[in-house]
């Protein structure tokens, strides 16, 4: 759960129909995207699914070949990036290598006119918000690659952008520092209110960060909802299998309930009408008994995972499943080990079995 | 671990060979510029004064120095801007002006001279018959070289993402040029141009073939009457441009050593 963000300084956003045509590939097709004020957008999608052209055309480095950008009820479509207030953070490091940290966090503001002293003071303020202080005087070659993403953000912010734009701005660190730099850059996010797009291509990052999470494919949204929504009521099948795990298990739809390893589930918006489907499960909703109603399965294989632990398991007469169990209960299970398996009474996605 | 005594002796006859082999030239042209006119005894250094009492000779070797100076500036003023534009902006053009810069060093010089020889009639019609018209001529010639310098100092910083990060903290092209980019590629500008200066202060066949009077021309036309002035010219030639190239590898190893510990 995250709490509204202050609102007052942020800006609303408004991308109507971008296209963006590069030869014969349609990087944007038909992209409306609305963030309000104030609001963390994390855009999610797979290479190539068009969010960091969306971020590039919000930034100004990139022009849609049809469609309008709007911040602040200003259409900024045909305005140049430098003039568009928008602070950015890049996935490659990009703080200038011949200026120190706090030259490269009052850049901006040297170009803005701000005489030195209170260039120097705002920009020591933003270090002190990414915790980078006693950096001040360092060059960037000095720094770790974290660090370095510090100042990028302190940099982005120092001019008091409009917009916060970070295109993937930890896929370059290693996973210890990306969790942490994650949850730095929503709670200064938190502090500042600035309207921010985050695009990513980590479902895990967008999903911990935002407020709404957009997944793109193939050029356009395919749903836009707040984290948890998206996990439980994806929108289509292409959400579903792209956020978080799922099984695939032969299900029978009648009557708004599916009939699923014995039990009757209820379904989501957007499942295949009474028939046969394929329900998507996933691997937390399923249920490893030892004297259950559900079907017999044998244990195959366990993978621990610190508090949970994923069991792999072959159901008797179709096919194998991929269970996620708490430790302390996956201990019990081993390799060979006789379970029946269940379905907890959440909301399933049913969808069109293959060739049907 | 330390070297084995054979390597050390080896290392150390090697060393030695390869002073002999440079040094020795160097040593026998200062000693034949210092040893004094025929049945002269005792050493003097007429010839090394001749460099700048003879008229003619000190003319030529100011026009060699300001030539020098003349190219370094417009090669720069010419060149940077241009590829830091074209990596910028128009990439799929960085073939085309690599080809360009790289023409002069597959054309003998000679052959330029004789097809530049025409246009030199009119840059003489238009600037006058000083010897620093050859600017224009050497400005091509040091392209090459200076395109390397430059283009690696290019390759090794992220120019794209910088000017992105720039332009979207407000910077216009020309500071993302001048403020961003080109201070992070001045060494590869400052070899480009003691490459450049180098190279002017050694070229003879431009300057010779369109009858221009600078150094290297005016050593060879004195060399005939007086040998160890040209010798004393030759001398001080090479170890002015020593000089800058062991500044350079001086300074390019100082920014380095900037970048890494502060």
């Amino acid at each position: 759960m995250t709490t509204r963000p202050d609102q007052s300084a942020g800006l609303a956003v408004e991308l109507t129909d971008l296209t963006r045509v590069y030869g014969s590939m349609r990087a944007l097709d038909g992209l409306t995207l609305h963030l309000e004020p104030g609001e963390l957008v994390a855009l999610l999608g797979p290479s190539g699914c068009g969010k960091t052209t969306a971020l590039r055309i919000l930034a100004g480095l990139d022009h849609p070949t049809s469609g309008t950008v709007t911040v602040g009820g200003t259409d900024l479509t045909r305005v140049p990036a430098n003039k568009r207030d928008m602070g950015m953070v890049f996935q490659a490091y990009s703080l200038f290598p011949h200026l120190t940290v706090i030259d490269n966090v009052a850049f901006g503001l040297k170009l803005r006119g701000e005489d030195r002293s209170t260039r120097t003071r705002k920009a020591a303020e933003k270090l002190e918000l990414v915790g980078l202080s006693e950096h001040s005087t360092k060059y960037a070659a000095q720094l770790s690659g974290g660090q370095q993403q510090r100042v990028a953000l302190a940099r982005a912010l120092a001019i008091e952008p409009s917009v916060l734009l970070l295109d993937e701005p930890l896929s370059a660190l290693d996973a210890k520092v990306r969790t942490q730099l994650r949850d730095e850059i929503r709670r200064v996010q938190l502090e500042v209110g600035t309207t921010t797009l985050f695009v990513t291509h980590d479902q895990e990052e967008a999903l911990a960060v935002a407020d709404q999470v957009g997944v793109m494919n193939k050029g356009r949204l395919e749903q836009l909802a707040p984290p948890a929504e998206l996990y439980a009521t994806p929108a289509s099948t292409f959400v579903a299998e792209f956020v978080g795990l799922n099984n695939k298990v032969a299900a029978t739809v009648s009557g708004r309930r599916a009939e699923v390893f014995g039990s009757r589930v209820p379904v989501i918006e957007g499942s295949v009408d009474d028939g046969p489907g394929m329900a998507l499960v996933r691997p937390e909703s399923l249920l490893l008994e030892a004297g259950g109603t559900g079907p017999n399965a044998t244990v195959t294989s366990v993978n621990f995972l610190g508090p949970i632990s994923r069991v792999y398991v072959d159901v008797d007469g179709a096919e194998s499943v991929m269970a996620a169990v708490p430790s302390p209960i996956a201990v019990r299970l081993s390799p060979g080990e006789r379970v029946t398996v269940g379905v907890e009474q959440t909301p399933l996605l049913v969808i069109a079995s293959p060739g049907a | 671990m330390n070297p084995s005594r054979g390597f050390r002796v080896l290392r150390g006859v090697l060393l030695t060979l390869f002073a002999v082999y440079f040094v020795l030239p160097l040593l026998s042209m200062l000693d034949f510029s210092t040893r004094g006119r025929r049945g002269e005894t005792g050493r003097n250094w007429d010839a090394w004064r001749a460099l700048v009492e003879n008229e003619d000779l000190r003319q030529a070797i100011i026009s060699s120095l300001l030539l020098a100076l003349f190219t370094v500036v417009l090669m720069v003023v010419l060149l940077v801007p241009t590829m830091i534009w074209v990596r910028l902006r128009v990439p799929r053009m960085s073939r085309v002006i690599e080809f360009l810069c790289l023409l002069p060093l597959t054309i003998p010089a000679l052959v330029i001279v004789v097809g530049i020889a025409g246009v030199y009639a009119w840059v003489t019609y238009f600037f006058g018959s000083s010897p620093l018209t050859l600017t224009f001529a050497y400005t091509v010639l040091v392209l090459p070289y200076s395109y390397r310098a430059v283009d690696s100092a290019l390759a090794a910083i992220d120019v794209t993402t910088l000017a992105e990060a720039a332009r979207s903290l407000g910077a216009g092209w020309l500071i993302v040029i001048t403020r961003i980019v080109f201070p992070n590629i001045v060494t590869g500008v400052l070899s480009a141009a003691f490459i450049s200066v180098a190279l002017v202060l050694g070229e003879f066949t431009f300057a010779s073939l369109l009858h221009f009077d600078t150094m290297p021309v005016a050593l060879t036309a004195i060399s005939k009457s007086d040998a160890a002035t040209a010798i004393a010219g030759a001398l001080a030639s090479i170890i002015v441009i020593s000089a800058l190239l062991l500044g350079l590898s001086f300074f390019g190893g100082n920014t380095r050593t900037r970048n890494e510990n502060g």
